[in-house]
């Protein structure tokens, strides 16, 4: 594990950037996102904040909210076709939170899975994520509820914020590699020297103390959250059935204003739209943007719409995060926990309470253990 | 995939034939002739306009046919608009495909007597099956067709529905239309209960296609003469963006009917949430 002292951050980021474009958690205006670093004020290392956690997710570091497709040009009967270049720029996401990696990983499953999207497979290959551990929690987090650790981000380095300076540890080829290019660069030390054990082998995986110390501070805090106990009800995906014919989407959905904001701040939502926009006379361009599935023309077709209103549009979204991706995907929910949709929606619909409500219902239902079984 | 699935191809529109009112049928080869790709019967393409985006149809004509593609597309909005007001031969267009599975024609409909009934557009998928095993005549058994259009006049391929296949060994024809028309010798009635007189034996492997409604009454039909579900193939039709599982408007329950159909047996089905 290197050691990097926290004056040296600037000389880091300016680092990094030389190995790529570096998307990172800046805080402007009292808010905390991602951006691209670029050393203007609000996006500098002065702005740099590594303590809260960002408003949206960072998928569009993978998943742009527009995307270009390809350009048609039209001349006469003719029709001209240029795909958009795969991007093959290198990026460093920077101060990922585990659950937004998880989110990745999510996305992996389905932009990855075959036939895979080769322009998310463009970006994926030329992402090098640093992972940086939680300090201070919110009190909308429940990452653990899936198995995730605050403390252990899971990217191609793993980052701690510990005792007044930053640990670094790669993890992976990737990491490794972009830790070996920023060389003499960025004034890392080895913080093996901090540890007792000294002993060869033992140094490399050795764990600093701060950093253990940081790490039970954590684990002790999250113990303290509201939802630290929160476990999802794993009958809601063996019941797909029951689940989609219980009454509480009806009373759940009544009060959604289909604003669509659960979407956009979600780290796994990844539905989208492909559109076409007429340029300049004969040309068009198409592009891919999100969308949501709460939108009333999701599903509209010339002769109808198989999820008329409201409450089966708000079912869909959260059946596919509660039941089906997990049906699909071996038990993985598409929830991470990041608790952002527990902070967003202004009329406090989220996924906890649709959560609750329908493993309640489920429980009173007393949903046989046989998978699509009961009721008919 | 070398090309990524979601880049189409440029063809180029060699003809375009009214079939009835409101359907035409187009036919895409490559620019200089040939099939633009390979496909199985059943499978869907996306055709571009652009400026207006990009559509789903099935691919209408059977892959034995390596000199076109032929897609039968019926008006319904902007982009089904522009094909027939704005597009003529020698134009050029934008494919994207071949999408989805198919009709199992290498192996559960290999051997068995089959029983198409399709349903005024909904005849368009299983044309493509048709022809491909009239091709592959002698590993399928009987083939009857069951075929409902609004009147005479809204029957697509209506030569080769009355001309070609009912001369072809083992092909019989039932069409029927909705009401009487002057000069219509033919049966008169809903497909549903033209099928119940028909009588068919229900050892028969089923394809059928058709608006929900005709799908719905046909399987209470086929079951009450004996057929089981997981007899009767049909397709899904829902708002696609990508053809590819990832955009999630096709999405049902695990199921993404761009890739985990359209062609789907009538039990799967009922393992489905209801958002057909």
């Amino acid at each position: 594990m290197l050691k990097l002292e926290l004056r040296h951050l600037g000389a880091l980021l300016d680092a990094l950037a030389g190995q790529g474009k570096v998307y990172a958690p800046f805080r402007q205006g009292g808010r905390t996102d991602f951006a691209w670093y670029d050393g203007t004020a609000g996006r500098d290392a002065a702005a740099l904040d590594l303590e809260h956690h960002t408003a949206r997710a960072p998928k569009d570091v993978l998943f742009p909210q527009v995307e270009d497709l390809l350009r048609f040009r039209q001349q006469g009967k003719k029709l001209g076709l240029e795909a958009a270049p795969l991007p093959t720029e290198s990026v460093v996401a920077f101060g990922v939170r585990g659950c937004d990696t998880a989110g990745f990983a999510i996305l992996d499953k389905v932009f990855l899975q075959d036939p895979a999207d080769l322009y998310y497979r463009a970006r994926r290959d030329s992402l090098t994520v640093l992972g940086l551990a939680c300090g201070e929690l919110e009190e909308t987090c429940f990452c653990r509820t899936f198995g995730l650790d605050p403390a252990a981000p899971g990217g191609d380095v793993d980052l701690w914020l510990a005792g007044g300076a930053l640990y670094w540890q790669a993890r992976t080829d990737k990491g490794r590699r972009l830790t070996e290019a920023l060389g003499a660069a960025v004034p890392f030390t080895d913080a093996a020297d901090t540890t007792a054990d000294t002993a060869a082998g033992a140094a490399a995986d050795a764990v600093p103390p701060a950093v253990a110390a940081q790490r039970d501070a954590v684990h002790a805090s999250y113990d303290r959250l509201p939802l630290a106990e929160l476990r999802f009800d794993d009958r809601l995906y063996h019941h797909e059935r029951e689940a989609f014919r219980s009454p509480v989407w009806e009373s759940l959905a009544a009060t959604c204003l289909t604003c669509r904001t659960c979407t956009y701040v979600c780290p796994t939502c990844h539905c989208f739209d492909v559109r076409d926009e007429k340029t300049a006379p004969g040309t068009t361009e198409r592009y891919r943007c999100w969308d949501s599935c709460m939108d009333r023309d999701f599903t509209q077709m010339p002769h109808g719409n198989p999820r008329k209103g409201k409450t089966e549009r708000f079912r869909q979204r959260y059946l596919h995060k509660l039941v089906y991706f997990p049906e699909d995907h071996g038990g993985t929910y598409a929830c991470t926990g990041c608790g952002r949709c527990l902070q967003a929606c202004p009329v406090s619909l989220n996924i906890v309470k649709v959560e609750q409500a329908l493993a309640a219902d489920l429980g009173a239902v007393g949903a046989a253990p046989d998978g699509k079984g009961g009721a008919q | 995939m070398n090309r990524d699935s979601m880049i189409p191809v440029v063809g180029v529109l060699t003809k375009v034939t009214r079939e009835t009112g409101d359907v035409n049928t187009y036919r895409v080869e490559k620019p200089g002739g040939g099939k633009l790709f390979e496909h199985m019967p059943g499978q869907c393409a996306f055709l571009s306009v652009p400026g207006l985006g990009e559509a789903i149809f099935s691919i209408t004509s059977s892959p034995t046919n390596q000199e076109f593609m032929e897609f039968s597309i019926k008006r319904t909005g902007r982009i089904t608009d522009f094909l027939d007001e704005g597009m003529e031969p020698g134009q050029e267009i934008a494919v994207r495909g071949p999408f989805g599975n198919h009709f199992p024609v290498e192996d559960k409909l290999k051997g068995r007597d089959l029983l198409f009934i399709g349903g005024g557009i909904g005849m368009a998928p299983l044309r493509s099956v048709v022809n491909y095993l009239l091709d592959h005549r002698a590993d399928y058994g009987n083939i009857d067709v069951v075929y409902g259009a609004r009147s005479r006049e809204d029957f697509v391929k209506y030569d080769e529905l009355t001309e070609d296949w009912p001369n072809r060994p083992g092909v019989q024809v039932h069409l029927t239309i909705d009401r009487p028309q002057e000069g219509w010798t033919g049966h008169v009635g809903f497909v549903p209960a033209f099928l119940r007189d028909l009588a068919f034996t229900s050892d028969k492997t089923v394809c059928l296609c058709g608006p929900p409604i005709m799908i719905k009454l046909c399987l209470e039909a086929l079951t009450d003469m004996g057929f089981r579900k997981d007899q009767v193939y049909t397709t899904l039709e829902l708002r696609m963006k990508c053809g590819i599982g990832k955009c999630g408007r096709c999405n049902i329950g695990k199921k993404y009917v761009c890739k985990d159909g359209p062609v789907f047996t009538c039990d799967e089905l009922d393992d489905m949430p209801d958002e057909y």
